[in-house]
């Protein structure tokens, strides 16, 4: 019989449970339940006993390791923690959230315990043996996969499963103890980048990916790079929408050309940016493969704005193109938006 | 002052992504049709580790660099064709299989051995590069798995940044949730960075330095070591592209007034 443990830490304030987290609760009592298999949840925080308050009505047996060091989140720390954990747990399938946190120390977890790990996982199924649903080759493949050995790690895509809702009793927690290396790192803190404006919000209901039409000459002959950014700002303004950019307009700055102040590599999508989840989408003046293909891989309902009516990237990728320039279309949408607001 | 560091990148090669990919299962499981034929590159996110590894090599005299790849040694003598014209560095080669379904965890054993070996490595001084994930796995599992089996427990992951003092400790920016960094300082190698885009722009060819590199390529090519990854339990119950295609609807007569009002409409529907 399978032994689940869902490994869990605490989000930046420290007092509760990842976003993350409490979705991978949902998806071991998901597994659990399917394969009659006992779950135990372990948590990484330095309050635990804070953390844990929504998972009383989990009805599980809950562990915990505890303590300043487990704050911050930095290898040596965390991977001793987990492998507590899971031993205290004698867990053969361990699911955990991909956040950055875990993401950095699951698979030496795993290789200390002798297992073995898959990451960014989409689904689990299976009714006898446990089945995973991952993607290769950045989003464009997609496999179903197994393994006969154990401990067996599952790292867990955020938004594929629900977040466990609990009642915030106090919980009974077992700590477990842990035994630190010597810490040679020290983790300072966090940095925004440094052009200031927070433009990427993983919970937003709506991505605007901004590819690198908006820097190109326009009918007058000119650039209009400061235009294009207070159009865009103005957008994420009136919508709340996180901001995706094509790898062409970001790397624009590299090359000494116009760029938007506020663009950085973390906003960048596709194939060697990130694969966001939104429920919407809108491209402005973007013609390549990368972010309809790759960077829009789970956006739910896309459209596009191009000025290219026969874009093969777009067909088939988006419910709607509209073939127009988007700095008027741009330009009306905030304007409407700021008049919604008032 | 300078420090000596050892830099150790693991790059892999990847088809180029503008290829189209069909998955078909062989014998040895799955893999892609036509895989051998397809242009290949090197790993993205590798190929910023192995430029920020230049960088910060030159930076400290002294140092050195080596880049460990595993694949095909057909395919990888065609990427180093371009890819020793940009930074030097010494290829230790490994002649395996190419692609994204064989076993992280094999294939970290394999670079483990390897580097464990290099001649003239000092763990002391080791600072283990590559990508943050592959753009073929894309498990983001293979540089830790090596830098466990190396005994290395500071790693650092979608690193984007790293300024050495000179007491050889290190400031880190790793990615993290929301568009952050985290920054941390490390007292100094052995580490694991796995790297992002990092702040570099792909250097310029330079022949000098791929004439320079290619005298010990070739001859570490024609001596690569072959390796034969294990399954480790690992099998695939279905490999597939995905299916969904979206019927576009092209709206080619609308006034900017007209898709304005339809845009916002449809962003505030629920």
């Amino acid at each position: 019989m399978e032994n689940i443990l869902v490994l869990t830490h605490a989000d930046e304030s420290g007092s509760a449970l990842s976003k993350a987290s409490l979705e991978a609760v949902t998806a071991g009592k998901e597994l659990s339940a399917r394969l009659s298999a006992p779950l135990t949840i372990g948590i990484v925080a330095a309050d635990a006993t804070a953390a844990a308050e929504v998972l009383t009505s989990a009805g599980t047996r809950l562990l915990a390791v505890s303590g300043d060091a487990f704050a911050q989140a930095r290898y040596a720390s965390d991977a001793a923690a987990a492998e507590a954990l899971c031993h205290a747990a004698n867990a053969s399938i361990v699911l955990a959230p991909g956040t950055s946190r875990f993401t950095r120390v699951a698979a030496g977890v795993a290789h200390r315990l002798g297992g073995f790990i898959d990451t960014h996982i989409t689904a689990l199924s299976g009714t006898e043996n446990v089945e995973a649903s991952r993607w290769f080759y950045r989003q464009r493949v997609e496999a179903v996969l197994s393994r006969s050995t154990r401990p067996w790690f599952l790292l867990l895509d955020a938004g594929t499963h629900a977040a466990f809702a609990g009642d915030g009793q106090p919980a009974q927690i077992e700590q477990v103890s842990v035994e630190l290396p010597v810490l040679r790192t020290t983790v300072s803190g966090f940095r925004a980048p440094e052009q200031g404006q927070q433009t990427i919000r993983p919970d937003a209901k709506i991505l605007l990916v901004a590819g690198a039409g908006w820097t190109k000459k326009q009918p007058d002959g000119q650039v209009h790079v400061s235009e294009a950014g207070e159009l865009i700002l103005g957008f994420l303004r009136g919508t709340g929408a996180s901001l995706g950019s094509s790898k062409s307009l970001v790397d624009q700055g590299g090359e000494g050309n116009s760029v938007l102040p506020f663009l950085t590599h973390l906003n960048q999508i596709g194939q060697t940016g990130s694969t966001p989840r939104h429920a919407k989408g809108l491209s402005t003046c973007c013609h390549g493969e990368e972010p309809h293909v790759v960077g829009w891989r789970f956006i739910g309902d896309r459209r596009a704005i191009s000025l290219d009516p026969n874009c093969g990237w777009t067909r088939g990728k988006a419910d709607v193109v509209y073939v127009a320039d988007a700095f008027p279309v741009m330009a009306k949408v905030n304007a409407l938006l700021e008049a919604k607001k008032a | 002052m300078a420090n000596v560091l050892h830099i150790v990148v693991c790059a892999g090669i990847v088809p180029d992504p503008l290829q189209t990919l069909e998955p078909v299962t062989g014998p040895t499981g799955p893999g892609l049709k036509n895989e051998m034929v397809l242009p290949a590159v090197l790993d993205p996110w590798a190929a910023s580790a192995l430029y920020e590894a230049a960088a910060l090599a030159a930076k400290n005299p002294g140092s050195k660099l080596w880049l460990v790849s595993l694949g095909p040694k057909a395919k990888l003598q065609q990427v180093m064709m371009t890819v020793a014209q940009k930074v030097p560095f010494e290829l230790v080669p490994i002649d395996g299989p190419i692609g994204g379904f064989p076993d992280a965890h094999s294939t970290a054993a394999v670079l483990a051995e390897t580097i464990a070996a290099l001649p003239g490595l000092d763990r002391a001084k080791l600072l283990l590069f590559g990508g943050w994930e592959s753009a073929t796995r894309g498990a983001g599992v293979t540089l830790q798995l090596v830098g466990e089996r190396l005994g290395i427990t500071d790693q650092f992951q979608g690193v984007d940044q790293i300024d050495l003092h000179d007491d050889g400790s290190f400031e880190v920016l790793e990615r993290v949730e929301g568009g952050k960094h985290q920054v941390s300082v490390c007292g100094g190698a052995p580490a694991v960075l796995g790297w992002a885009t990092g702040n570099l722009a792909e250097p310029r060819n330079n022949p000098q330095v791929g004439m320079a590199n290619m005298r010990t390529i070739m001859p570490a090519l024609a001596k690569a070591k072959i390796a034969k990854l294990d399954a480790n339990g690992l099998s695939y119950v279905s490999v597939s592209l995905p299916k969904q295609q979206r019927e576009t609807r092209v709206v080619k007569d609308l006034t900017p007034d007209q898709i304005a009002a339809e845009l916002v409409e449809w962003i505030g529907a629920e």
